[in-house]
């Protein structure tokens, strides 16, 4: 288990202030000046030894994104970073408690990597219905720009910095980088082709990094207690410390920071308080927020909460959102839902998600009731994979796979569903219609 | 030059070609419903995704940019599976009413869907029904057949500049649609129709009038402005049933406007089918020899400056030559072919031809519009301007009205007074065009009708040549015509002979009782009112104002009823074929000519159409090359003297009723009202 003294987001739970007093209190804004200092080749060396990789979901190494942004600035063409606040992921909860409960350390965080990345101005761009977020992170950064911290030579390192928060209107796929991008410009939230890369034509067409609330919080710390530090957490390759939310039937819901690839056992039964009804009654668990496939509970009893790990197991780490499903879940509509939810969600942009996943979505409905033929199943299947990695962006993906893990693991449950329906239907006898 | 590999074959490709041009160039065609050469590429529709190795999904070949050293598979078993997916997509929430649909036979959809359909559906859910939205007196929709491709929400934000479209919504819910519905108030919105890879969209006026595979398609030239415009004249037995562009890159890329998409209703109505000839103040239908009769009576006796001839807009070259002619042979110097007035002369070339071409509007830096609309006088110039204003790096700057061009401009004034303080530099925009590498200026009619016509072409051309304008291997003094006929008039000296009378005179001369017989050659832009004391002969196709004020009116035919030439506003000198037979006794303009000249013993010296171009191109040599621009000999023109005070107007008053055909039609009729009329409302 993570020591306290390892911990990052002291103030996870909001117990004590989460203004700029206490902040200062944990050590937020302690020596930034001296962060800055270290100059931006070390910081982001630094960044890259951590072994940190984004805390979005793809899970990309951050150093080395940072280190696609171009060296030299051009006037006509700033650079950017934009802080990726738009967590909508169901089950993902832990951003939203880093910008409730310390939002101090994200702006700091931010200040630091924008320096690293050359960037002058940075975008916070927060989901629409975290209100109460926002206006913590408003506060904070009014408070920020009052004690120097913000602004003209930002914490007296040297640096001119600002920081915009930008509130979203509720769409989920703004929270994919280059929606994220489209919605800040003003524009409707549609992602757009790779390439260019947002390092390359991002923001405004000037070279962006798009990053996750979590990975920019987390960077003051790795520079202030050294890269090595960060990457003597986890196993090799998926190395660092990270907050997971857990959530579902588990006995304590909650936030939790964990060291990367702790058994998803320990994860649950020491933070979580255990599954409902004990560890037998689980059914199964989506490791990594909507978008990953589900796992049953024997590959629980060995998945280690990793991104290799939870790859091996053909799922996902994603944002770290453990949902926990026990005996009494009828997975198929639990699935059906999350089904729902993507076809709501998809902006309607590009052929395969915006037609797939209705589809998808009124298959699935059937398959809760059992109304549909077993070949169906395959046919469903079939369906996933033609949305899959055909679309613009990972939304298409995202609500193919969690159909596909349905299908592997529970096509048994699946095909008595529909022979229970026959059966039913077949009980009722044949209803006479009329011959006219 | 990136070198990448397609199917084995290697190929080097110019920097920032895709890959589905890379592949076209080889010649493998790669499906596409989104991707369009002339608008952006959002590349949402996944048809042409191709496989790449190292790639670990299929890519977007329409948007992905060639690289060095791709190796790219267009025809493997991921490509196929991922194109029978999308088209299967594509087809589940389509109603496959293609039996009823307007666009059957000629559909993207259809014919990608018997390449990479399915010959069942899977699909065993409801589909989708979207709402009809209105979009105007044009087009026509049924939005439950869209794929969502944005073409036509690009066209309208790029090609046409008007952000009126979008889509609302999102996931299968979203719509393409105005959102307030409302009439597209753009002068291009018929290509939208053309672009539209589906049914979604189609034509109004058209619906459900033919099939394409019907349709008899003459390949001919538009007479709606002086642009020239090439078009595909779609006809069904005796009638033209549509009208769709040709692809001509120096002229109109593969867009025509509205009135010439859709003015064509206008030939079915009002039309002169039969001679007539006025007896005891009342026009009576007659015979061709009756009304030949007549005409010879009236003649008889009378001067040759007591006769005059007008030319109208619409007319095709060999008419007016063979009017010239007959005028010659009675000994009448009393001919124009500018009803409007303009203060044109024929002997330098280059001062009424749009001498840059219209493609040379992509080369130009800076561009000074003076005493011209060009949105309403020549849509496809204005698109061409707005296409090249986009590019980045244009300064346009307008001398007369201020409306809406759908580009950022520099208002500089209203008037002459601005044009000489930009001659003489007090105005900022001098320097403009004095830095820029190919600067151009743009002349209306607006500028040229006035009384003071002739100074005005004088000052402009000062500066022309002022600002450099004039170079070598550059001539940016380019007027803007508004009447397909003008420059081929000019072309062939239909001006005032040696002490012959232009317009306003033969007007004036008709009241006074000097000029006694007056042949309209389709002139009906003129104050006819003012002939009634001279014998009238209208020779035309439309019973519009000229007809009125006739005693004998010949039936003429339209522009699509006859072979003609036309020379646009470049000095480009085309042919128009004939789609359809003139209706009922009308006949091709210039056969009524030489069989009228028989009649009165001067018989014109060509007997077919063949004799007739070799002699006018004896005469005239620009007519001896079709489709070609030469550039024109600079010479001093113009005249002397101060220009006037009056603000420039355009010469058109509403985009939609310029002409004979355009004013018969009932679709330009409902778009003045629907579009102009609200457009002018708000």
């Amino acid at each position: 288990m993570l020591r306290d003294e390892d911990r990052v987001f002291t103030n996870l739970y909001g117990w004590e202030d989460w203004g700029l007093a206490g902040a200062r209190a944990r050590g937020v804004w302690s020596n930034t000046k001296d962060l800055v200092a270290m100059g931006r080749e070390k910081i982001i060396s630094e960044v890259k030894e951590s072994g940190l990789r984004g805390r979005g979901g793809a899970g990309f190494p951050t150093g080395i994104k940072w280190s696609f942004m171009p060296k030299e600035t051009d006037p006509d063409r700033p650079s950017y970073l934009v802080i990726n606040a738009d967590e909508s992921e169901p089950g993902a909860c832990k951003d939203r408690d880093i910008m409730r409960f310390d939002p101090h350390r994200l702006i700091e965080g931010a200040l630091v990597s924008s320096f690293a990345l050359g960037a002058h101005a940075c975008y916070i761009y927060i989901r629409g219905e975290f209100y109460n977020e926002a206006s913590h992170i408003q506060v904070a950064i009014d408070e920020a720009y009052e004690a120097g911290l913000l602004g003209k030579n930002a914490a007296d390192s040297g640096w001119d910095f600002d920081l915009y928060l930008h509130r979203g209107a509720g769409a989920y796929i703004c929270g994919e980088e280059t929606a994220l991008l489209e919605s800040l410009e003003g524009k409707k939230g549609q992602p757009r082709n790779k390439p260019p890369f947002p390092a390359g034509a991002g923001l405004y067409s000037c070279p962006t990094t798009v990053n996750n609330v979590e990975t920019i919080a987390v960077v003051p710390e790795i520079l202030r207690r050294g890269g090595l530090w960060f990457s003597s957490f986890g196993r090799p390759k998926n190395e660092g410390i990270k907050l997971y939310s857990i959530s579902g039937h588990v006995a304590q819901p909650c936030n939790i920071e964990e060291a990367m690839g702790i058994p998803l056992r320990e994860l649950i039964d020491r933070h979580a308080g255990g599954v409902r009804g004990g560890w037998d009654n689980l059914k199964a668990v989506i490791p990594g927020g909507a978008s990953t496939p589900m796992i049953p509970r024997d590959a629980c009893e060995t998945a280690l909460m990793d991104f290799d790990g939870l790859k091996e197991l053909q799922s996902g780490l994603g944002t770290g959102s453990v949902i926990v499903m026990d005996q009494s879940t009828d997975v198929i509509y639990a699935i059906a839902r999350l089904s729902y939810f993507y076809m709501d969600e998809s902006c309607g942009q590009c052929t395969p998600c915006r037609e797939g996943t209705g589809w998808m979505w009124r298959v699935m409905q059937r398959m809760v009731k059992g109304n549909a033929e077993v070949e169906e199943i395959d046919m469903l299947l079939e369906v996933t994979k033609e949305v899959e990695g055909h679309t613009i962006c990972a939304h298409g993906d995202a609500a193919a796979w969690p159909i596909q893990g349905l299908i592997r693991h529970f096509r048994p449950e699946m095909e008595q569903r529909i022979r229970d329906y026959r059966d039913r239907v077949h009980a009722r006898g044949a209803q006479p219609i009329a011959a006219e | 030059m990136p070198k990448l590999t397609i199917d084995g074959i290697e190929i080097e490709v110019e920097k920032g070609t895709s890959v589905l041009q890379a592949c076209e160039q080889l010649g493998i065609e790669i499906p596409r419903f989104c991707f369009h050469d002339r608008l952006s590429v959002p590349a949402n529709c996944r048809m042409c995704l191709v496989e790449m190795e190292r790639s670990p999904k299929p890519i977007a070949s329409c948007a992905m940019p060639a690289g060095d050293g791709m190796v790219i598979h267009t025809n493997s078993d991921v490509v196929h599976k991922a194109r029978k997916g999308v088209m299967e997509f594509l087809l589940i929430n389509h109603p496959l009413d293609c039996p009823i649909c307007d666009q059957g036979g000629e559909c993207d959809l259809q014919d990608q869907a018997m390449a990479y359909g399915f010959d069942r559906s899977r699909f065993a859910e409801n589909k989708r029904a979207v709402k009809e939205k209105y979009l105007g007196p044009l087009i026509k929709t049924f939005m439950t057949r869209c794929i969502h491709c944005t073409r036509c929400i690009r066209f309208a934000d790029e090609i046409a500049g008007v952000p009126e479209l979008g889509a609302t919504g999102r996931s299968e819910h979203m719509e393409i649609g105005t959102y307030i519905e409302k009439a597209i108030t753009t002068e291009l919105s018929g290509n939208m129709i053309d672009i539209c890879p589906v049914g979604a969209l189609t034509s109004k006026p058209y619906a459900f009038s033919a099939r394409p595979w019907e349709l008899k398609r003459t390949e001919t030239i538009d007479v709606m402005d002086a642009v020239g415009s090439n078009i595909r004249v779609d006809s069904r037995g005796g009638e033209v049933m549509r009208t769709l562009p040709r692809l001509h890159e120096a002229i109109n890329e593969e867009w025509i406007s509205d009135k010439t998409r859709f003015a064509y209703d206008g030939l079915r109505r009002q039309r002169l089918d039969r001679p007539y000839v006025r007896r005891d103040g009342k026009l009576e239908q007659a015979t061709w020899p009756e009304a030949f009769g007549a005409i010879a009576e009236a003649m008889e006796g009378l001067e040759g400056s007591a006769m005059a001839a007008i030319a109208g807009d619409l007319c095709d070259v060999e008419a007016m030559y063979a009017l010239k002619g007959l005028m010659a042979s009675v000994g009448s110097p009393n001919i124009d072919c500018r009803q409007d007035g303009a203060k044109l002369q024929p002997d330098v070339r280059a001062s009424y031809l749009f001498n840059t071409g219209i493609a040379g509007i992509e080369e130009a830096d800076a561009i000074l519009i003076v005493g011209s609309n060009p949105r309403w006088e020549a849509a496809m110039v204005n698109a061409r301007i707005r296409k090249r204003w986009l590019q980045g790096g244009l300064k346009v700057g307008v001398i007369g009205p201020q409306v809406d061009l759908t580009y950022r401009y520099d208002y500089l004034g209203a008037g002459p007074d601005t044009l000489k303080a930009l001659a003489d530099g007090s105005i900022e925009f001098a320097e403009t065009l004095k830095s820029a590498k190919k600067p151009m200026l743009i002349l209306g009619q607006g500028a040229l009708t006035r009384d003071d016509g002739g100074q005005v072409l004088a000052a402009t051309r000062a500066v022309a040549d002022g600002f450099g304008m004039v170079k070598d291997g550059w001539n940016g003094f380019n007027v803007l015509h508004t009447a397909a006929a003008r420059v081929g008039g000019l072309d062939i000296g239909f001006v005032p002979g040696e002490g012959g009378r232009d317009v306003a005179g033969i007007l004036a001369g008709a009241g006074e009782g000097a000029i006694k017989l007056v042949w309209l050659l389709g002139a009906d832009e003129i104050d006819s009112s003012a002939l009634s004391n001279a014998f009238v002969i209208y020779q035309g196709h439309h019973g519009d104002r000229g007809a009125h004020a006739a005693d004998v009116i010949l039936p003429g035919a339209a522009y699509p009823e006859k072979n003609g030439t036309y020379v646009n506003t470049e000095g480009r000198v085309q042919h128009a074929k004939m789609a359809v037979f003139p209706p009922g006794d009308a006949r091709e303009d210039w056969t009524i000519l030489r069989a009228f000249s028989q009649q009165i013993g001067k018989a014109l010296p060509f007997d077919d159409l063949h004799q007739l171009r070799r002699k006018l191109a004896e005469d005239h040599p620009v007519f001896a090359e079709i489709d070609r621009l030469h550039p024109a000999e600079w010479q001093p023109f113009g005249n002397d003297g101060e220009m006037g005070s009056a603000v420039f107007a355009s010469p058109i008053e509403t985009f939609y009723m310029t002409d004979p055909i355009s004013r018969a039609s009932i679709t330009m009729a409902k778009c003045l009202d629907e579009i102009e009329g609200r457009a002018a409302a708000e």
